[in-house]
C-alpha cells in the first residue's frame, strides 16, 4: 500500500492528456500480466458500466408558465401522469408510471406498451409530446386547463433524478411454481425453467468499489449518455450484508441516487421498456470512473465474474411472500455462460441487463477521460459503508381503527392473508 | 424436404381433417406453428411440413385439389436491430437458437432460417424489438 495517488494528481494527468485509463474488464488482464504493484502505479482510472432496467428513475421538469398562469393539479405527458404536488408548473415524471387508460393486468398478462420511461426517451429523442394539465384555479393562477404540444427544448429545466440506480449485486430469479410468472425480472418459466439475472458483473460500478472507497456523494458519472452525479445513497441502500472475502456483497446491497441534466442525454442510453405482466420501466446507462488511488482500490477493480456471487431466489413464493427458500448462489461467470445448475438441474439463464451496452459505456467513459473531457471528482461525503448497521425495514403490519376513511379507493383492494 | 407454408381455408374447408390426411396418406411430418381455424369461418394455418420430396409434392397437390391455397412463408419474425438493447433475454427463450447470443461478445444475432415462429421471443423482449410479420393475405 506504499504507492498513493491523489484525485488532483490524477486530474492533472487527465488535463494533460496523459492519464492511463482502462475499463474494468481490461484491468483484469493487466493485473495478471504486471502484478498489482506495478499496475497500480501505471493505471490512473478504471471505468465501469451498466445498462439495465432501473425502475426507480424519473425526471423533474419545469414547464414554464402559460398565459394565463396555471397551478397544475394534475399533469399528463402523452397521457402519462406526472406528479405535480409541488409549485405551479413543476412536475416529476416516474419511469414506471402508466397511462390511465392502460388495461394493466386486466387481461393477464398485460402488455404495458408505453409508460413514463418511454415518455422520457421520447423527450430526450426530441420528439413532440402532448402536454395536458388541469387545475382548480386561484387568483394568482386562474387557468384551469391547458392542452398543448411540447418538446424538451420548450421546457426550462429537465433533470433526471433517480432515487435508486446501479444496484450493487442483484438476486437471480427463478420459478419453483407450476405456472409461468411475469415479473420485473422478465418471464420466469415454471419448474426452474430459466434463471433471470441482472447487473453487468465484473463491469458493474459498485461491484468494482465494493466498500464505496471512491464512489460517494458528488462523484461525476456517465448518466444516460450525458454527465451526471451521485446525489445520495440510493433508496434501500443496505451495505451491511453478507460479503465474500473480496469484499463483494453476496446479496443486493448498496445503491445510488443519481442526478443529471436530461437535455444533454441520449435516447440510446435511456430506453423505455415493457415487461409483459409487470409494467413499464426504463433501461438506464450508468458508468462510473474509479480513480486508482492505491493498490487496494486496484484490487477491487480487478474483480472477476467468477468471484461475484448472487443469491438464487424463488419468485413463485419466496420473493412475493417473503418465504425463506435456500437455493444457493450463482456466480456471474456461470450466469453469463448461459446455464447454471440449481438443485442438480441445468437451468438456462436469462439476462436482464445488457453486457455489450455496459462494455460500450465503460469504453465511452474511458474515451472521455483519455481525451481530457471528463475529470474525476472527489466525493464531498462518503456513502454509509458495511459497518454502518443499517436496518432493512419493512412496512409495519398494524391495524388502524375502523370508521375513519382516508382513501375511498382502498375498499376491497386490501390483500388479506 | 422441409418448408414453412401458410394454408388459407374457406369456411367449408375448415371442417375437413386435412392434417390427419397429410400424416396418414402422405407420410409427412407436420409441425403447426400458428393456426386460426374456426368452424364455419375462413381461416389460416402456418406450418412446417417435412417429408420425402415425392410425398411432399403429392401432399401439396392434395391440398390444392381441395381448393386450399398454399403459399410459402417468409420473413415471419422480424428482429429490429435498431431497437434491440442486446440484453439477450430472447436467446434464452428461443428453442432453435435462431436468436442466439455469442458468449464472447454477449451480442445477440438472429438467423431467420432457424426460426420456427414459435413466438416465445415476442413476449420476453422488453423493447419489443422482435415482431411477428406474417405475409398473410385476406383469406380466400
Amino acid at each position: 500500500m506504499s504507492y498513493q495517488k491523489s484525485y488532483e494528481e490524477i486530474n492533472e494527468k487527465i488535463r494533460k492528456g496523459e492519464a492511463v485509463v482502462v475499463t474494468a474488464e481490461e484491468v483484469i488482464d493487466i493485473v495478471e500480466e504486471k502484478g498489482y504493484a506495478q499496475a497500480a502505479r501505471e493505471i490512473d482510472v478504471v471505468t465501469t458500466g451498466t445498462f439495465g432496467p432501473m425502475c426507480s428513475s424519473g425526471a423533474f421538469i419545469n414547464f414554464g408558465h402559460a398565459n394565463p398562469r396555471i397551478k397544475m393539479k394534475k399533469v399528463w405527458l402523452n397521457g402519462v401522469e406526472a406528479y405535480t404536488g409541488m409549485a405551479a408548473v413543476d412536475a416529476y415524471l416516474g419511469a414506471g408510471q402508466l397511462p390511465e387508460s392502460d388495461p394493466e393486468n386486466k387481461v393477464y398478462p398485460g402488455r404495458f406498451t408505453y409508460g413514463g420511461g418511454h415518455v422520457i426517451q421520447d423527450l430526450v429523442a426530441g420528439k413532440e409530446v402532448r402536454l395536458e394539465a388541469i387545475a382548480y384555479g386561484t387568483d394568482c393562477y386562474p387557468n384551469r386547463a391547458l392542452e398543448t404540444i411540447i418538446t424538451l427544448d420548450d421546457v426550462n429545466e429537465a433533470f433526471m433524478f433517480n432515487p435508486r440506480n446501479a444496484y450493487q449485486n442483484y438476486n437471480c430469479a427463478v420459478n419453483l411454481g407450476d405456472r409461468p410468472l411475469y415479473t420485473y425480472m422478465g418471464i420466469l418459466r415454471p419448474k426452474l425453467g430459466n434463471a433471470a439475472y441482472s447487473t453487468s458483473g465484473q463491469l458493474s460500478p459498485l461491484l468494482n468499489d465494493p466498500h464505496y472507497k471512491t464512489i460517494g456523494i458528488g462523484t461525476r458519472i456517465f448518466l444516460g449518455g450525458g454527465i451526471g452525479y451521485v446525489s445520495w445513497n440510493g433508496t434501500q441502500h443496505h451495505p451491511n450484508v453478507l460479503r465474500g472475502e473480496n469484499g463483494v456483497p453476496k446479496t443486493p446491497a448498496g445503491t445510488l441516487s443519481v442526478i443529471g441534466d436530461l437535455k444533454q442525454m441520449d435516447p440510446n442510453w435511456l430506453v423505455g421498456l415493457s415487461y409483459v405482466g409487470y409494467g413499464a420501466t426504463m433501461a438506464i446507462g450508468i458508468g462510473i470512473p474509479i480513480p486508482i488511488l492505491d493498490e487496494e482500490i486496484l484490487h477491487y477493480t480487478a474483480v472477476k465474474d467468477e468471484d461475484i456471487f448472487c443469491p438464487i431466489v424463488d419468485f413463485f413464493e419466496g420473493y412475493p411472500y417473503k418465504k425463506d427458500i435456500d437455493l444457493g448462489f450463482a456466480n456471474f461467470k456461470e450466469l453469463k455462460s448461459g446455464k447454471i445448475t440449481i438443485n442438480g438441474k441445468q437451468v438456462v439463464t436469462t439476462p436482464q441487463s445488457s453486457y455489450p451496452r455496459a462494455r460500450k459505456i465503460a469504453a465511452t467513459l474511458k474515451e472521455w477521460i483519455t481525451a481530457g473531457k471528463f475529470e474525476i471528482s472527489q466525493p464531498v461525503q462518503m456513502l454509509p459503508g458495511a459497518d454502518s448497521n443499517i436496518d432493512f425495514k419493512s412496512i409495519p403490519d398494524r391495524h388502524p381503527a375502523n370508521g375513519i376513511i382516508f382513501n375511498s379507493r382502498m375498499g376491497g383492494n386490501k390483500y388479506e392473508k | 424436404m422441409k418448408n414453412r407454408i401458410v394454408l388459407y381455408f374457406s369456411a367449408t374447408q375448415s371442417e375437413q381433417p386435412i392434417i390427419y390426411q397429410l400424416v396418414k396418406e402422405y407420410d409427412l411430418v407436420v409441425n403447426i406453428l400458428k393456426a386460426n381455424i374456426n368452424p364455419q369461418k375462413e381461416g389460416l394455418m402456418v406450418m412446417e411440413l417435412t417429408g420425402e420430396k415425392d410425398n411432399y409434392d403429392s401432399g401439396i397437390e392434395y391440398l390444392s385439389s381441395l381448393g386450399i391455397a398454399c403459399e410459402p412463408l417468409s420473413e415471419t419474425v422480424m428482429w429490429n436491430e435498431a431497437l434491440c438493447i442486446q440484453c439477450g433475454a430472447c436467446a434464452s427463450f428461443c428453442p432453435t437458437e435462431a436468436l442466439a447470443m455469442e458468449r464472447e461478445s454477449m451480442e445477440v444475432s438472429f438467423d431467420n432460417s432457424k426460426c420456427v415462429v414459435c413466438g416465445m421471443c415476442l413476449e420476453c423482449c422488453p423493447t419489443r424489438a422482435i415482431t411477428l410479420h406474417f405475409d398473410i393475405k385476406e383469406a380466400v
